[in-house]
């Protein structure tokens, strides 16, 4: 019922909203800055370093759309948001889009009135448990106490799981992921779930990682994404396409280092040259320059540079591309056709 | 009868002993010790336990505290440098503690919030210590929110000079029509003239000025406010507004004419039913949707207004607790010298009512200080918010102890220093009545 009201209420907002503003892209433009909600700090995803600069995973997709629109990924203002926040402040035009590892589910996208314009991120909640419990799969967690931060999808998946396996649980309900990370070194809960890579990013921080197993069962879908307001197709069409370039270039082995290079004049491969803004009009169809995609590439590299830089496994979160490798490597990215 | 007792007693002393220092065992730390620390058997045996309780607290955390670890660039070389021993990981605070003060704030313009710190003190001594500092400077303390603002803000001058002077024309209205039509018109008056300057005279010469007198410093955005700097902003201008707002909302409750008291009363049982996370939520999601859209209504002064309101309204419940402790006989005294009701008000009921609220008065400051750090909720990067936006980064993931004793031991020193503030202020005011 509260829910209910809730929701009402945002959905009122988002078409008041999407009603009055409806040119983004001229507001950004006149603006001279992309207004994009990030997370106030998750690891690997944003955070603000030492001097104030806002770097992170979700922070290269809003890089990567200010290049595309603005030439300039630094002509962002990044709003932090919490999970609280984050939706009105989308609905009620404080900012452009939104890249706060935000789950794509059908009541987001049709009762928030929100459009979610692809996947950054393919999630899925699963399992760590210390390795001295001895357990190897999530089927074994019969009456296990489990940490899990309340208010969030993470609960429902837990409850599902558990339900679907005949198995029962012991909840610990925890508030933040700090929290979560204190109680569950305590030893005040057997296992701890949440989102397979903020469990990755949580067990870096350990004294002791080898000493935390993470259970192979995914048990949930967690495409995370960056989204818009309805109403605004032909912002939302850029937001897509700026992601895309990033998922395209990676398949065609544009990088940051080399689009100038490729971009300076036309090439061989007449998807590239679309792409690069070099042949065709591409850039004219979205409204933006022709050289859209190159300053989206430049800002950050392509979206397997972006993912190395930020949680790869180079980095102390050290995320394997898993799913979201491209198509081609066994992943679910694919960007559709530049043409 | 000197004789009398020469015979019985063989010797009378017949000069004064000198006077001779007291047992070395009853004075001194020894002897204070041995009268408050180990005087009889329970007490002795208390005294040790808990000296070897103090001693073990002492033994875990010294070496905690001691860790070598200031100048680690990450959460892992203070785990090399400890080398699996226990220890705090300073080098997060050496890092960070200038982020954890002004949060996002350009630091080649840290001078000028330190600079408004400074001057606050400057302006709030005349009123704090009235005995040492020349009343001269109330003039300054006027003045001071004008300065703040630009200082920290920046921008154009002329900003705060044409809201300064938007003070200046109302009191010269008042004036002028006080002497024309009765004192509460004139208010009125003054208020209408003050608001038309604000929104007609000032948005339409404003942009003029600045162009023909550039006069101005770098502006800064809202959004780089952070740390300490937004707590100690947010919560001066709530402890500053509360207390004349609280004054009227605590007079206003007792009146006699209906409508005052209804809305006063309405106001604080309003305010004070609502928890302060709601009226921040409103603040920052609610007010953005019903404000037409690309209206710039700054978050921070959102946030202020929504703060001092709800410090206002308890405040004016701990007035209302000093006024109704005062006798009868104080309102009926004031009245009986032929005083109006401000006059009265101002000499006679106030002083003393206050003097009695100190300690409700200073919790409530306290306590709004402390509060501020709730708008790390709504996505302001308050100290609190910030030690969380400092643990998303992957060099400092799983710093919590440090953080919090830094925030901790900072809101200490504020808070603890206000506590002894308002304990001088009742000494001070101390008028012997028990």
């Amino acid at each position: 019922m509260k829910k209910t009201a809730i929701f009402g209420a945002l959905t009122v907002a988002g078409l008041m909203a999407g009603a009055a503003g409806a040119a983004t892209l001229d507001d950004v433009k006149a603006r001279g800055k992309l207004n994009c909600g990030v997370s106030t700090g998750l690891a690997g995803f944003s955070n603000p370093d030492a001097n104030g600069n806002w770097e992170g995973f979700d922070v290269a997709v809003c890089r990567a759309v200010a290049g595309a629109v603005l030439g300039d990924a630094n002509a962002v203002e990044f709003v932090p948001t919490t999970g609280k926040t984050r939706f009105t402040a989308l609905a009620s035009g404080e900012i452009d889009m939104l890249a706060r590892n935000t789950t794509w589910t059908l009541s987001r996208d049709a009762d928030l009135k929100f459009t979610f314009v692809g996947v950054n991120y393919y999630d899925g909640q699963g399992f760590m448990a210390p390795k001295e419990l001895g357990v190897s799969s999530a089927k074994e967690l019969d009456g296990a106490t489990v940490c899990i931060q309340t208010g969030t999808t993470t609960e429902l998946n837990l409850a599902d799981y558990f339900r679907k396996n005949n198995m029962s649980y012991e909840p610990v309900p925890i508030e933040t992921n700090a929290e979560a990370q204190q109680q569950y070194l305590a030893g005040a809960c057997d296992v701890y779930t949440t989102d397979a890579s903020g469990l990755a990013s949580t067990r870096a921080t350990f004294e002791d990682p080898s000493a935390h197993v993470i259970l192979p069962e995914i048990i949930s879908k967690e495409p995370l994404g960056p989204l818009v307001r309805h109403g605004d197709d032909e912002w939302g069409d850029i937001v897509r396409w700026s992601l895309n370039a990033l998922i395209a270039a990676e398949e065609f082995g544009i990088t940051s280092a080399n689009v100038a290079d490729m971009a300076a004049a036309a090439g061989d491969s007449p998807e590239i040259n679309r792409m690069l803004g070099t042949e065709g009009n591409l850039g004219e169809m979205l409204g933006l320059d022709a050289n859209w995609a190159v300053n989206a590439i430049s800002a950050g590299g392509n979206y397997g540079e972006v993912f190395e830089k930020n949680i790869g496994e180079s980095t102390p979160i050290g995320l394997a591309r898993g799913l979201n490798a491209q198509w081609t490597e066994g992943g679910l990215l694919y960007s559709p056709p530049f043409r | 009868m000197s004789n009398t007792h020469a015979d019985t007693v063989l010797f009378v002393r017949d000069t004064m002993l000198p006077q001779q220092e007291p047992p070395a065992s009853t004075v001194g730390a020894l002897g204070w010790a041995k009268a408050n620390l180990f005087s009889g058997w329970f007490n002795t045996t208390l005294t040790i336990l808990s000296a070897l309780f103090i001693l073990y607290l002492l033994s875990g955390l010294v070496p905690w505290f001691a860790s070598p670890t200031w100048y680690a660039a990450s959460l892992t070389e203070c785990r090399e440098i400890l080398a699996g021993h226990e220890g705090a990981c300073w080098g997060v605070i050496r890092e960070r503690w200038l982020q954890l003060m002004f949060g996002f704030y350009p630091s080649e313009l840290y001078w000028r919030p330190v600079l408004a710190l400074v001057l606050l003190f400057v302006a709030v001594a005349p009123v704090l210590f009235a005995d040492y500092v020349p009343s001269k400077l109330l003039g300054f303390t006027a003045l001071y929110p004008f300065i703040a603002v630009w200082l920290l803000w920046g921008g154009t001058i002329w900003a705060p000079v044409m809201a300064l002077l938007g003070f200046v024309v109302a009191f010269f209205v008042f004036r002028y029509a006080s002497k024309q039509i009765s004192p509460a018109l004139a208010l009125i008056a003054g208020v209408i003239a003050a608001l038309l300057w604000w929104m007609v005279i000032t948005p339409a010469i404003t942009p003029d000025l600045s162009r023909l007198l550039p006069i101005g410093i770098e502006a800064v955005q809202s959004r780089q406010f952070g740390g300490f700097m937004l707590s100690i902003t947010i919560g001066v201008t709530a402890i500053m507004c509360s207390l004349p707002i609280g004054i009227l909302l605590a007079l206003g409750r007792q009146s006699d004419l209906v409508l005052v008291k209804a809305i006063c009363v309405g106001f604080i049982e309003f305010i004070r039913g609502v928890p302060l996370i709601t009226l921040l939520f409103v603040a920052s999601t609610l007010l953005n949707i019903f404000m037409p859209p690309g209206t710039n209504f700054d978050i921070i002064l959102r946030v202020m207004i929504m703060v001092t309101l709800f410090a206002s309204a308890y405040m004016a419940e701990v007035i209302r607790g000093g006024l109704a402790a005062l006798p009868k006989g104080q309102y009926e005294g004031a009245d009986s010298l032929g005083l109006d009701y401000w006059q009265s008000q101002r000499l006679i009921i106030m002083p003393q009512a206050l003097k009695i609220s100190i300690p409700g008065i200073v919790s409530t400051f306290i306590g709004v200080f402390k509060d501020t750090t709730l708008v790390s909720i709504i996505s302001m990067f308050d100290p609190l918010g910030l030690s969380n936006a400092i643990r998303a980064d992957t060099a400092w993931n799983g710093v919590y102890w440090e953080l919090f004793i830094f925030i901790g031991a900072v809101f200490f020193i504020f808070c603890f220093s206000m506590s002894r503030y308002s304990m001088y202020l009742e000494r001070k005011l101390q008028t012997g009545h028990r």
